[in-house]
């Protein structure tokens, strides 16, 4: 079985009407073992930049730790928060550094940049960036995820729209997934406020 | 007396640190990840007033399409480009560095980058990692010189030709190349046979895919076409889409920030429903 496998994972980024949301599973699990049902996988940098990790657990948190690190620094010496695309390069290059001995990590970034325009960004475990203007996804339920995305994604939408959109999608992909589901975690995120949701689906 | 040991941000260049874990995981049946590549088919070819280089734009991970529409033909310098194929991570990375380091060198010296010193930066870098850093890159400028093309492979090892095909998708780009090139195309038609040879790569090749991305460089004069053919529209689109009524999903909790206070509100109970 692959590392990824390991912890089991399902995250999805969306872009809005100057809006974003993400969205994670909560389950933790040690190959076939639930371990957890309310593992956190989706952090906060700043108000507006949250980051996702699936994958391996421990890198997950390690790798956190060393970006909030990394982040507090900046904003120490530059006195302002790091903007999505500076945040999506610093953590490209944190993850390229290990290029022949990598974390089994990969995140999933949502912000929002200069005049509140929404950024996502994904990339694999050693740093290649993929920038979208819809949606990204990552995790072991990622083939289904890239399918419901695919389907259900409309431009532009509204907050509320997004997160009935963003949350049926995680829901339907992680029905078809062993390793994650146990319900979902989704922020969704303008330029005013954060409303963080906690979505009840199947528990098996 | 303990020593702390502080965790300072290194000094530049690859960490091994992370390399005896891992084979401990490979060692007992874990295997490890796949990485995005770049399927791809990238072309180039010199016409009568310079080069022009061509790629597709899917990104793959094993057999899924991860991104439909990437950037594949990577800037080097305002009279340099390099597209790039095999590890994405690996292109994206070589290419970047080499970028910085041709604009110091122009600082150093005053003049414009020559291709040959791309050429040369790249393939050292390559050969001094034996082909671990998996990036096969076709580089194409205008200098002083003249216009200039070169493959790169990911041992180290470039050639320098009239026209040229690298990734997946490069015997059948080079199957077009091979019956319709000649020199002293004009820019049309030079610009026409890239796509045609990059077309040939993303019908017939699975690991390349979406459109077509051209380069066109000529002496003091670039043109990035981005997206210039687009031959795999998304066919019968529903109008209307899947639309979710508020309130549909289910949720336990709602908390939310509102300029820095935090209210929670009425918590719904409902099982997730299904459209």
């Amino acid at each position: 079985m692959s590392i990824f496998e390991y912890n089991g994972s399902a995250l999805i980024a969306m872009v809005g009407k100057n809006c974003f949301a993400i969205a994670s599973d909560r389950r933790l699990g040690v190959q076939l073992q639930t371990i957890a049902t309310d593992f956190q996988r989706i952090y906060k940098i700043h108000d507006k930049l949250y980051i996702g990790l699936s994958g391996l657990a421990t890198d997950a948190q390690t790798l956190y730790q060393r970006l909030v690190f990394r982040h507090k620094l900046y904003q120490l010496r530059e006195e302002r928060d790091m903007k999505p695309e500076t945040f999506a390069s610093l953590v490209s290059a944190i993850l390229y550094e290990k290029r022949f001995g990598p974390y089994f990590c990969q995140p999933v970034i949502a912000g929002l940049g200069d005049d509140d325009k929404p950024f996502i960004c994904t990339m694999d475990s050693i740093g290649a960036k993929e920038l979208a203007k819809d949606f990204v996804v990552a995790g072991t339920a990622s083939e289904s995820l890239y399918g419901a995305c695919e389907s259900m994604y409309k431009p532009d939408m509204e907050p509320e729209e997004l997160f009935e959109t963003i949350s049926q999608a995680l829901l339907s992909s992680v029905d078809r997934d062993c390793l994650s589901g146990w319900g979902g975690h989704v922020f969704v995120v303008t330029p005013t406020e954060v409303i963080e949701r906690t979505l009840k689906g199947r528990m098996d | 007396m303990s020593q702390a040991v502080v965790d300072v941000p290194p000094k530049g260049g690859f960490s091994f640190d992370l390399c005896r874990r891992n084979e401990m995981l490979s060692g007992k049946g874990i295997q490890p990840p796949s990485f995005r590549k770049t399927g791809t088919t990238i072309v180039g070819l010199i016409f009568k007033d310079g080069v022009i280089l061509g790629a597709d734009t899917r990104a793959t991970e094993g057999p899924i399409v991860c991104d439909k529409n990437c950037e594949k033909i990577h800037y080097m310098a305002p009279n340099i480009y390099c597209c790039g194929a095999g590890t994405a991570a690996d292109t994206e990375a070589v290419t970047d560095m080499v970028s910085s380091q041709l604009q110091l060198h122009c600082y150093h010296t005053g003049r414009v980058s020559r291709v040959v010193t791309a050429l040369t930066l790249l393939k050292s870098h390559l050969f001094s990692y034996q082909g671990y850093v998996s990036a096969a890159l076709v580089l194409g400028g205008v200098d002083v010189t003249g216009p200039h093309l070169h493959t790169i492979y990911p041992h180290g090892s470039t050639d320098t030709l009239p026209f040229a095909t690298m990734g997946s998708g490069s015997l059948a780009a080079m199957a077009v190349f091979e019956s319709k090139y000649r020199e002293g195309l004009t820019r049309e038609e030079g610009i026409e046979l890239v796509c045609e040879a990059i077309c040939s790569g993303i019908f017939n090749d699975l690991g390349s895919g979406s459109n077509v991305d051209v380069c066109v460089i000529t002496k003091g004069h670039k043109e990035y076409l981005r997206n210039y053919q687009m031959p795999n529209p998304r066919t019968y689109v529903s109008s209307k889409g899947y639309t979710f009524a508020k309130g549909l999903t289910g949720f336990r909790f709602l908390l939310s920030h509102e300029d820095g206070c935090i209210s929670i509100s009425r918590c719904s109970w409902c099982l997730v429903k299904r459209f």
